[in-house]
């Protein structure tokens, strides 16, 4: 049988009452969701003010990645469509509150509410046709346009997927920016089969200069591009996908020029009045690699 | 469910213009009580509808808020008003109940603090 879920039974059924406790109680399973929930969060870039949010965990399962959101300070509401893993969130007294929901039929949220939204290992369950009524691209639709309509203006969804190939993140990421989403995919650890991630980081609202695609861990910020496969080995970030960034800037914007190119972006935020960091001798440096 | 999520919560049901706010059916109110942020309590404010909130928060049994919304600069210095409108949004659970959609009156089941929010295939 297959080793994806996704292939073997509809979520809810997927994940009853033995896989609910089972997926909990495996400390490695909790590990690598917390790992996972702490990388969406620093993508979810929050203002770093100290305020607590209002985030939506999509496919919040038992809990794990809203613990890490509590953990962080902020507020949650967690949608699952497995009774079986929110009862096992139950059990351990999470703090956010929980929807039985599915997300292809869309959220039930009013426009405009909510401070950003994270999933984690969820979206892709959307790909599968469950049901004989279930049309996946029309699941994807009702999913992100009604993601979209709840963020406030400049929120951002940051969505940790397993898509099963290259056709199904593509399809993914179509319906994201058919939806009005700016932004693009970001891959952690592309050349190990084992670690590599992938992350939707999706931006509410008309492309800007807020909506450019993150840096990753050990990038340089510029170097944004599948075939650029130099530097150290695995842990590495890249984008391979960015719909608001033409191909062509990124290969314009080789080593040496990131810097130019941060300066002239600073100066072009201070000219409309933003607050940004002074240049030193630090602006634009590669960052060290961390895990 | 607290009323901080009942206040961004809205039917879903295909057809339904508006489905804000849904109705609550109260069969038992928990109350847990939770440290009180005042920054999230400010930059929650102005998402919050205050008229669904009032009436959600009477329907849950509690009768301190103001039915008009206060300015917001009462948010910063009123130690009081924060102090109810914190409880009223994040300290009173919804255990067991109903939501009811207000244009179909379509029921969601409240178990155990779980809106059951799915929908029906006709529904979708
Ligand atoms: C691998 S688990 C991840 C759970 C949690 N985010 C974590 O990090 O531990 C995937 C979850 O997605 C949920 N899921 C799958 N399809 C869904 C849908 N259409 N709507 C809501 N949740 C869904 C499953 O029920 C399951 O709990």
């Amino acid at each position: 049988m297959s080793s994806r879920p996704e292939l073997q039974a509809p979520p809810e059924i997927f994940y009853d009452d033995t896989e609910a406790r089972k997926y909990t109680s495996s400390s490695r399973i909790a590990e690598i969701q917390t790992k996972l929930s702490e990388r969406a969060l620093e993508l979810l870039a929050l203002p770093d003010d100290g305020v607590p949010r209002l985030l939506l965990d999509i496919g919040c399962g038992s809990g794990l990645s809203g613990e890490t959101i509590t953990e962080n300070g902020h507020q949650w509401i967690g949608l699952d469509i497995s009774q079986s893993m929110l009862n096992v969130a139950l059990e351990k007294e999470v703090e956010g509150d929980l929807l039985l929901g599915d997300m292809g039929q869309g959220l039930g949220l009013r426009p405009g509410v909510i401070d950003g939204a994270i999933s984690i290992s969820a979206v892709q369950w959307l790909c599968n046709a469950d049901k004989s009524s279930h049309e996946p691209r029309l699941r994807l639709k009702a999913f992100f346009g009604s993601l979209y309509r709840c963020l406030a203006r400049g929120a951002r969804a940051v969505l940790q997927v397993y898509p099963e190939n290259l056709a199904q993140r593509e399809l993914i990421l179509s319906y994201a920016m058919r939806a009005g989403f700016a932004g693009g995919v970001v891959v952690d650890f592309p050349h190990s089969t084992k670690s590599r991630k992938e992350y939707l980081v999706l931006t509410c609202g008309p492309p800007s200069l807020s909506t450019t695609i993150p840096n990753g861990k050990g990038e340089d910020g510029e170097s944004c591009s599948d075939d650029e496969s130099s530097g150290d080995e695995e842990n590495q970030t890249v984008c391979i996908s960015d719909r608001h960034r033409p191909r062509k800037k990124q290969k314009i914007n080789k080593r040496g020029k990131a810097r130019e190119w941060v300066l002239r972006k600073k100066e072009q935020m201070r000219r409309k009045g933003n607050v940004v960091p002074p240049d030193t001798k630090y602006t634009a440096r590669k960052r060290k690699s961390r895990f | 469910m607290r009323m901080l999520t009942h206040n961004m919560l809205s039917s879903n049901i295909k057809g339904v213009t508006n489905g804000f706010p849904l109705r609550i059916e109260v069969e038992k109110v928990v109350e847990k009580q939770v440290e009180i942020n005042h920054d999230f309590l400010r930059n929650i404010f102005p998402k919050i509808d205050w008229k669904a909130f009032f009436d959600a928060s009477r329907v849950m049994g509690y009768a301190e808020l103001p039915e008009e919304a206060p300015e917001p600069s009462v948010l910063e210095s009123d130690l009081e008003f924060l102090r109810k409108f914190h409880h009223a949004l994040l300290e009173l659970h919804l255990e067991e109940g109903a939501l009811v959609c207000p244009e179909t009156g379509r029921k969601f089941p409240v178990n155990k603090g779980i809106p059951n929010m799915l929908l029906h295939e006709d529904e979708v």
